[in-house]
């Protein structure tokens, strides 16, 4: 119970820390799980990581899941989980509840309009990282141009999208594999 | 009810969205338009606030997206079950996929089919994320329907000039490059404050 508690605590604390995506997260597991409490070595969090980045969902969660049922089973997974999402439960709540009591105001309104277009800024920049890593050839390209275009003008749920898109992969590999 | 069905559109997002916290926002948009649970606006202010507060985002968004749907619901009592209810939709997903993985971990990441599967994710993924960003500058900056009946006047100028300065400070000037958003967050708020930007 101990235990679990600590793995509680400390993935919450990863949790406060983290600010911004899953990447910023890396720096902070390695000087809390494997400097301070030695519950995965350097290569097992690397390699956690670069799977976390290939399931589905919150990259950041499905690290905090890996380590914790590594050390303590489908309990221990729930608890680093739980942990990991802890601390946005509480401050984001409270900043909702005030964002929304003061949002009829002329000058909160005003500021939230300059802030949505920096958002926009923002999901560009994040588009041109992914692109970089994502679009590698003319297939890639290809299923980029397809999607974003059935995106916009389809009324499509992205699920039809993503799950095309998977088996798109599987085909092309099967098809050119043996070239490669 | 609702929150059945909250719990249930974010474990689908939790389940479909591939690649990190922006890949919710096409998920996002989805719900928004499907369920009028919140408004296009509300999610611009959701990401931005994500963006600036600890924690990762997808999971930021999901709460707050859950904090809203349960207020519009029944105030302050229901918002915080709310927030509850949409985080941990989002994470079950990842928590069983996880425990499946965790039992063939060296086998899962060098399959062959999961990395052709990913060859073909990974710029869909990109795609649809490219494609909630459109929606976003069409909303803030580019309103085509006024567009179309006004002319030029319903573009938002002050917006755009914005848009070009703050997108030059992050990716070309050396000294401002490698601020954390929150830093280009808060100077838009006093941007938009100081030109009555709404």
């Amino acid at each position: 119970m101990k235990l679990l508690f600590d793995m509680f605590i400390t993935f919450a604390k990863v949790g406060v820390m983290t600010f911004g995506g899953g990447y910023a997260m890396l720096p902070i597991l390695q000087r809390e799980v494997v400097e301070k409490k030695g519950w995965a070595t350097e290569e097992e969090l690397m390699d956690y990581f670069a799977i976390g980045q290939c399931t589905p969902g919150v990259i950041a969660v499905n690290t905090a899941t890996f380590i914790g049922q590594k050390k303590k089973g489908v309990i221990g997974g729930i608890f680093t989980t739980l942990g990991v999402v802890f601390p946005s439960l509480i401050i984001i709540s409270l900043l909702a509840g005030v964002i929304e009591a003061f949002s009829h105001i002329e000058i909160v309104q005003n500021a939230l309009a300059g802030v949505r277009v920096c958002v926009c800024v923002l999901i560009l920049n994040a588009v041109v990282k992914l692109f970089k890593k994502a679009v590698v050839d003319k297939w890639t390209t290809g299923i980029f141009i397809v999607v974003a275009i059935g995106a916009l003008f389809l009324p499509v749920s992205p699920v039809i999208f993503v799950i095309l898109a998977a088996l798109t992969g599987i085909v092309l590999k099967s098809l050119g594999g043996k070239r490669e | 009810m609702l929150f059945l069905r909250l719990f249930l559109e974010f474990f689908k997002t939790g389940l479909f969205a591939i690649g990190g916290g922006m890949a919710t926002i096409p998920f996002l948009y989805e719900m928004s338009d499907k369920t009028g649970w919140f408004t296009h606006a509300d999610l611009a202010n959701m990401i931005a606030v994500s963006e600036s507060t600890p924690g990762p985002i997808g999971v930021n968004m999901a709460t707050y997206v859950g904090y809203i749907t349960g207020m519009n619901a029944g105030g302050t009592a229901l918002a915080f079950l709310g927030a509850l209810t949409a985080t941990i939709g989002l994470i079950t997903p990842s928590v069983i996929v996880i425990m499946l993985v965790a039992a063939v971990l060296k086998k899962f990441s060098e399959n062959h089919y999961v990395n052709s599967a990913f060859y073909g994710l990974r710029p869909a993924s990109t795609a649809l994320i490219a494609a909630a960003g459109i929606t976003v500058v069409i909303t803030n900056l580019l309103p085509i329907n006024d567009i179309i009946e006004k002319g030029v006047l319903a573009v938002n100028w002050q917006g755009l000039i914005l848009a070009a300065a703050l997108w030059v400070l992050m990716n070309k000037v050396k000294f401002t490059k490698k601020l954390h958003p929150i830093v280009f967050i808060g100077i838009s708020a006093v941007v938009g404050i100081i030109f009555s930007m709404n």
